[in-house]
């Protein structure tokens, strides 16, 4: 936004000091996510930039706590790296299992609120749908209720679900398919508010037309609605697995030892010791989150493209 | 029009009406059975679960399970009565069930919630339950002396009955005296109350800040080019999609005693070695890194209202000779009031239950009402922490709900 | 990612995955240096023995896992490692299985195992594993030679001492010390701790390091505190700081003037999984020798008379243990045994009096 050419003195300098504040404020925004990338190359057990790390001297720098993520918990860590150090890798280091099961409780936690999601977001946009504002204030809730009380509420009725009926049926805590009801639930709102927001724009006489011509409601769902929100679906999925994969009050409460996720293991890291490993992982989370921004934003463009809006 | 319409048949001979009706009765059933599914799941996994937890703060069955001799004499004797013989005797029956059934250390934890001192009074006469003799009010009297306490028998009184509101009591910061009337605990024994007041103050000041920096940057972002404020617009959108934990992990690395910042501070020559500043473990601590989180949840909703603000609205006012600040004030602001509803109530809410981020960097005065339910889930005080868990649940429905009335939930977006 | 891939991918990554085997052990613990040492001390010999595996969980403090498990139905545990307080508390509640002292082994030396633990510390849920102080812990580094802080009241003197303190977040243990600070003798802390005015008391005492505390939950975090030169000195449990001590080599110090200590020890939760192999653990971990492989471990004493002279050098090192144990008759001069019978009693009223402390600017 340019400065019109009738501005006075003092707008311009306000102008410039409101450029000013926004640079801090992004500034504000950014820097505490970047600022622990080089540190997690520390060669130091340190937080604070070496004189070595400044001076760009490769000896500042090392992939040691990159290593370390790797190798704790395993039986053999200082074992030659064959396939045996691999497989012994793969089964027992503990951010490794952290991270299978982050990705196997994510992926179906996904799976399940964004299928059931989907199928409740068309029926939201159809508009017969009775009591909707209810409903949704009610599908929205996961999002908006302290996540204290979620997992509490969930650590007692996973104990034993069947109770509620007077039952006996076996617990779901300490199990995945617990986590990943749980996760589910909470990923709900995200693809509910991201999947209404594309059935908005959406035509409904698109439906109609295609009736008319002939096919039958199946078909018109998987030939004509699906392809036009299916970016608002997978940005909405998207939302869903990052919002399990970072969750950590509820696998608190509801996971065994069998289900620990990385913000859990991030969790016992953090109250124990910072050492820079966590910063390791944290790093490579920011690379997977900006991994995932750019696809939410590509799907966002292709969206208004599929749609006819105008990218302006 | 009705008679017309009543006259109007469709093709196969039905009034045109009813069948207009049953279509759109059949209309509104098929869109709800598409929501059904999800409906039935919130419910199942997700409401059930927090009323149940809810139902404890006002059910508690630790005391009243274990005796039934006793809420026979209380349900005998009217409210207020002084325990008799028979009622020491009752207590002796049940303390006698306690020590078979190993339920005195719960049953005395019930009554200890309310009178502070006593649980050990009950495990110590459930261990010799069995060699307790009449006349029994006085070989309880020998064990301890506080046996025919008022409050205490208040309290059993209360407690045999698994229906209970004792919890709120505490939760208000509040007491019954001898007489059974409420008064405000001590002084310096209220905890719940006051720090529900100041979670709030909390929330409120996290949101103003988040306001104050969002405000410019959402303008920014409205105002610029697309294709430029896309690009600006990833550094607002990194944070919101990078893990919590990160950020959190990120501001300990910052502003601890020998981390990032008092480093900088030192090796400019700013503060000395000796003084670094506490910038974490205290309030201010959640305070920053509370914005940081929140701040992109206020910076989405103020954006999009205002990139559909025309620019010639602005552009008439000066026209018309309104100063800048005479623009901003009557003319731009205004405008951008739903999107600063609608990010101000988003913040708040999810401020109001904040756990982890105050529980990892909140030190001792920077903790909110989440961490002192958590603080009795580990204490094993269900109920109390059932009780707190309503209060805030409470509070934040309210908003919720305000939310709703004054924005619409259905006008909620993410980026 | 494509979706078929990806979901390949987890089904892959799923079975993979391998369960633990049906009849492997879980055992909560405190985590850290104190886990690891029960790991070298007696899981790995436990499985060796017997071909029973151990699953090692950690918590802040295990009974409080514990007893949601047990109040929600839902026993995952099959040994916890309990404070005796806890361990009585839990145990008068139903929650935690009695335990036959007669059927443990003999000591080394043939005495039977009811008189070989010392008196005292058998009760009817619990059998006891070791002895721990919390006391205050400090970096020599930081203090110029001869002055270091020397008593409990220089912990609570910051004008002598200024900087960061490390204080437990609890008001057990910390009200004790704030009193011996005060002057209290340890004989009657818990008399003085019994009326209104002692408690007023301590927490005047502890006003005068509010401004200056950092608090703690986890017994990990003190040597951190202490090693990130957050704090000059901290309360913490001995034995972490004895190890940070050993194997990292740091020179942190162990003040032994009015230290808590307290013992702690093996339970099985009511409705454990798993629990004669349960018990089977416990036999084993509880012997004389695995006693002492233990103390060499981490500086924490052994019940068992007859693991006492068993008890050599800290693992791997020619330093003698003993007088870094908390029972070590020198380190005793001025400390505290902890009441379990005041703290079942009081915790509730006097937790929330703390959390109003902390509160309240």
């Amino acid at each position: 936004m340019a400065l019109p050419s009738y501005a006075s003195p003092l707008e311009r300098a306000w102008h410039y000091a409101y450029l000013v504040i926004c640079a801090m404020v992004f500034f504000f925004l950014i820097a505490p996510i970047l600022v622990i990338v080089p540190l997690s190359f520390n060669a130091e057990p340190y937080f604070t930039y070496t004189e070595k790390m400044l001076s760009l001297d490769s000896e500042g720098y090392s992939m040691r706590w990159y290593d370390s993520l790797l190798t704790t918990g395993m039986q053999a860590a200082e074992a030659v790296r064959d396939g045996a150090w691999w497989s012994d890798l793969w089964h027992n280091a503990d951010w490794v299992k952290a991270a299978k099961n982050s990705v196997i409780i994510g992926f179906w936690a996904t799976i399940l609120s964004t299928v059931l999601g989907t199928l409740a977001a068309l029926g939201l946009a159809r508009p017969e749908m009775p009591w909707r504002r209810t409903i949704m204030a009610i599908l929205i809730s996961p999002m908006i209720v302290p996540i204290i009380i979620v997992a509490t509420g969930m650590f007692f009725f996973y104990s034993n679900p069947c109770a509620i009926v007077g039952l006996e049926c076996g617990r779901l805590t300490s199990t995945y398919t617990g986590v990943i009801l749980a996760h589910g639930a909470l990923g709900i709102p995200f693809v509910i508010i991201t999947v209404t927001a594309t059935m908005s724009g959406f035509d409904q006489s698109l439906i109609r037309a295609s009736a008319s011509l002939g096919a039958n409601p199946r078909r018109t769902f998987f030939k004509v609605v699906m392809p036009l929100i299916l970016p608002g679906v997978i940005s909405g999925g998207l939302f869903a697995f990052v919002t399990s994969f970072d969750e950590v009050v509820a696998v608190l409460f509801i996971a065994g030892p069998d289900q620990q996720t990385i913000p859990r293991e991030m969790w016992s890291g953090i109250r124990e010791q910072i050492s820079p490993a966590i910063l390791a992982v944290a790093t490579i989370l920011v690379v997977i989150s900006i991994a995932l921004l750019t696809t939410v934003e590509l799907l966002r463009r292709r969206s208004e493209r599929l749609r006819g809006v105008a990218a302006h | 029009m009705s008679d017309v319409a009543s006259q109007l048949t469709t093709a196969d001979g039905r009034p045109l009406k009813a069948a207009l009706a049953s279509a759109q009765a059949r209309a509104k059933r098929r869109a709800f059975f598409l929501v059904l599914p999800l409906l039935l799941f919130i419910l199942i996994t997700f409401a059930v679960p927090i009323g149940q937890m809810l139902q404890r703060s006002v059910y508690n069955d630790q005391f009243s399970k274990s005796v039934p001799a006793l809420t026979q004499w209380f349900a005998e004797n009217p409210k207020g009565s002084a325990p008799d013989e028979a009622a020491f005797t009752a207590l002796a029956s049940d303390l006698l069930l306690m020590k078979e059934t190993r339920a005195a250390g719960d049953a005395g934890t019930r009554i200890n919630y309310v009178v502070s001192g006593t649980r050990s009074m009950f495990t110590k006469a459930a261990r010799g339950a069995d060699k307790l003799e009449p006349p029994y009010m006085e070989t309880f009297l020998d064990l301890d002396e506080d046996w025919d306490e008022p409050q205490i028998w208040n309290a059993m009184r209360s407690a045999a009955s698994p229906w209970t509101l004792d919890f709120y009591t505490i939760a208000f910061d509040l007491e019954r005296d001898a007489d059974g009337k409420l008064q405000k605990v001590d002084e310096n024994q209220r905890v719940y109350f006051r720090l529900y007041i100041r979670t709030f103050v909390l929330a409120s000041v996290i949101t103003a800040i988040c306001l104050v920096l969002a405000f410019p940057i959402a303008h920014l972002l409205a105002t610029l080019p697309m294709a430029k404020a896309n690009l600006l617009m990833i550094l607002v959108l990194l944070p919101f999609w990078t893990s919590l934990l990160v950020r959190t992990t990120s501001w300990i690395v910052l502003l601890q005693g020998q981390g990032v910042i008092n480093s900088v501070l030192v090796a400019l020559g700013i503060i000395s070695d000796d003084g670094r500043i506490q910038m974490i473990y205290n309030q201010t601590g959640t305070i920053i890194a509370m914005v940081h989180i929140l701040l992109p949840f206020m910076v989405l909703p103020l954006y999009s209202v205002m990139r559909v603000i025309p620019v010639s609205y602005t552009r008439a006012a000066r026209s018309l000779g309104a100063t800048s600040w005479t623009t901003f004030r009557r003319i731009y602001l205004p405008q951008t009031i739903p999107g600063i509803g609608a990010g101000v109530l988003l913040v708040f809410i999810l401020a109001v239950g904040y756990y982890i981020t105050p529980a990892l960097v909140g030190g001792a005065d920077g903790q909110l009402f989440s961490n002192m339910v958590q603080f009795h889930m580990t204490k094993a005080n269900w109920s109390m922490a059932a009780a707190l868990a309503t209060m805030l649940l409470v509070g934040v429905l309210v908003l919720y709900w305000l939310y709703d009335r004054l924005i619409g939930i259905d006008k909620l977006k993410l980026g | 990612m494509n979706k078929k891939t990806l979901f390949a991918l987890t089904t892959a990554l799923g079975g993979l995955a391998l369960p633990a085997l049906a009849d492997d052990i879980t055992i909560m613990s405190w985590g850290g240096s104190y886990a690891a040492a029960e790991n070298e001390a007696s899981y790995k010999p436990f499985t060796a023995a017997t071909g029973i595996g151990v699953v090692s969980v950690d918590a802040d403090n295990p009974a409080t896992p514990v007893k949601a498990q047990v109040d929600a139905g839902n026993v995952t545990t099959d040994v916890a490692l309990f404070l005796l307080s806890d361990a009585v508390r839990l145990c008068d509640e139903g929650q935690l299985m009695p335990i036959d002292p007669t059927v443990l082994p003999a000591g080394v030396d043939g005495t039977p195992a009811v008189d070989d633990f010392i008196e005292g510390t058998l009760t009817e849920c619990m059998i006891p594993n070791d002895i721990y102080a919390t006391a205050v812990a400090y970096d020599a580094s930081q203090f110029a030679e001869g002055a270091a802080p020397s008593s409990i009241a220089d912990f609570f003197d910051t004008e002598k001492f200024p900087g960061k303190r490390g204080v437990l977040k609890s008001p057990k243990v910390v009200l004790e010390m704030a009193l011996m600070a005060d002057g209290v003798p340890a004989s009657e802390v818990y008399d003085v701790l019994d009326t209104d005015e002692g408690v007023d008391r301590a927490f005047a005492k502890l006003d005068s390091i509010k401004d200056d505390a950092i608090y703690w939950e986890a017994g990990a975090q003190p040597p951190q505190l202490l090693a990130d030169g957050e704090v000059v000195m901290t309360m913490s449990y001995n034995g972490r700081i004895f190890n940070a001590a050993v194997n990292e080599g740091k020179p942190f110090e162990v003040l032994w003037d009015g230290q808590v200590f307290e013992w702690e020890g093996y339970v099985i939760p009511e409705g454990a999984p798993n629990a004669e192999a349960a018990l089977e653990f416990i036999k084993f971990a509880t012997m004389s020798e695995q006693s002492a492989h233990f103390s060499e471990r981490i500086s924490y004493g052994t019940p068992r008379k007859s693991a006492a002279p068993l008890v050599g050098n800290v693992h791997g090192t020619d330093i003698p243990m003993a007088p870094n144990l908390p029972t070590y008759p020198d380190n005793m001069t001025n400390a505290l045994a902890s009441s379990a019978d005041f703290w079942v009693d009081r915790e509730t009223e006097l937790g929330e009096r703390f959390n109003a402390w902390l509160l309240a600017n």
